[in-house]
């Protein structure tokens, strides 16, 4: 196995947190009990694992030295976590949002509703 | 360092395939596009791994902000349809 140098090291680190924060997400959304609190597991948790990942990978494509394509390509996935991060909350609110109008609940621990619905 | 992206690509894989689960067996429908919307965003980041594994990333990143663009505008879709038809 080959040296490892301390870019390296720094993009495992970045590449490796982003990858906890997704299992983090994806254990939440199999296991809380409702659509709301499924949807606030995944809705943050995905952005910042997404936003970690994407600048580990960006870092380890500039290893190879600062070529013009090089830069381009890191500078591509540099718009994707930004993009994501725009996005992710964006698509979030607007399916939580429909989903609380087409009059989806939510839960409680004892089983009556916090809200009236339909509103008088 | 090769080794180490593919160890990272198999976790993203398990991950996406229990979040299947939901997207499977969710009890409302809202549940399903999540599930689709979750797989999508772990997809992304494997899109990006396999393209330091084949040494193409010039060509992987495009296909990567594609999937990108695509999940966000899917989930929007979905949500407009689920305002005007009412779920379920």
């Amino acid at each position: 196995m080959s040296l490892l140098t301390v870019s390296d090291i720094i993009v495992m680190a970045f590449i490796s947190v982003g990858v906890f924060f997704l299992a983090a997400g994806t254990i939440g959304f199999l296991r809380f009990p409702d659509f709301y609190t499924r949807m606030h597991a995944t809705g943050k948790c995905d952005t910042l694992g997404i936003f970690l990942s994407c600048t580990g990978i960006a870092l380890y494509t500039l290893h190879d030295g600062l070529s013009l394509a090089n830069i381009l390509v890191s500078l591509k996935i540099m718009f994707i976590a930004v993009f994501w991060s725009l996005g992710g909350p964006t698509a979030t609110h607007a399916l939580l949002k429909s989903a609380f109008k087409a009059g989806i609940l939510p839960w409680t621990k004892d089983g009556r509703s916090v809200i009236e619905w339909p509103p008088k | 360092m090769d080794t180490f992206f593919l160890t990272i690509s198999l976790i993203l894989s398990f991950l996406a395939l229990i979040c299947l689960y939901r997207a499977i067996f969710g009890p409302t429908v809202v549940d399903r596009v999540i599930g689709v919307g979750v797989v999508g965003t772990k997809t992304l980041i494997i899109l990006l791994l396999i393209g330091f594994l084949y040494k193409r990333m010039d060509m992987f990143v495009d296909i990567s902000l594609v999937y990108a663009i695509l999940n966000f505008i899917g989930v929007l879709i979905f949500s407009k349809y689920f305002v005007r038809k009412g779920v379920l």
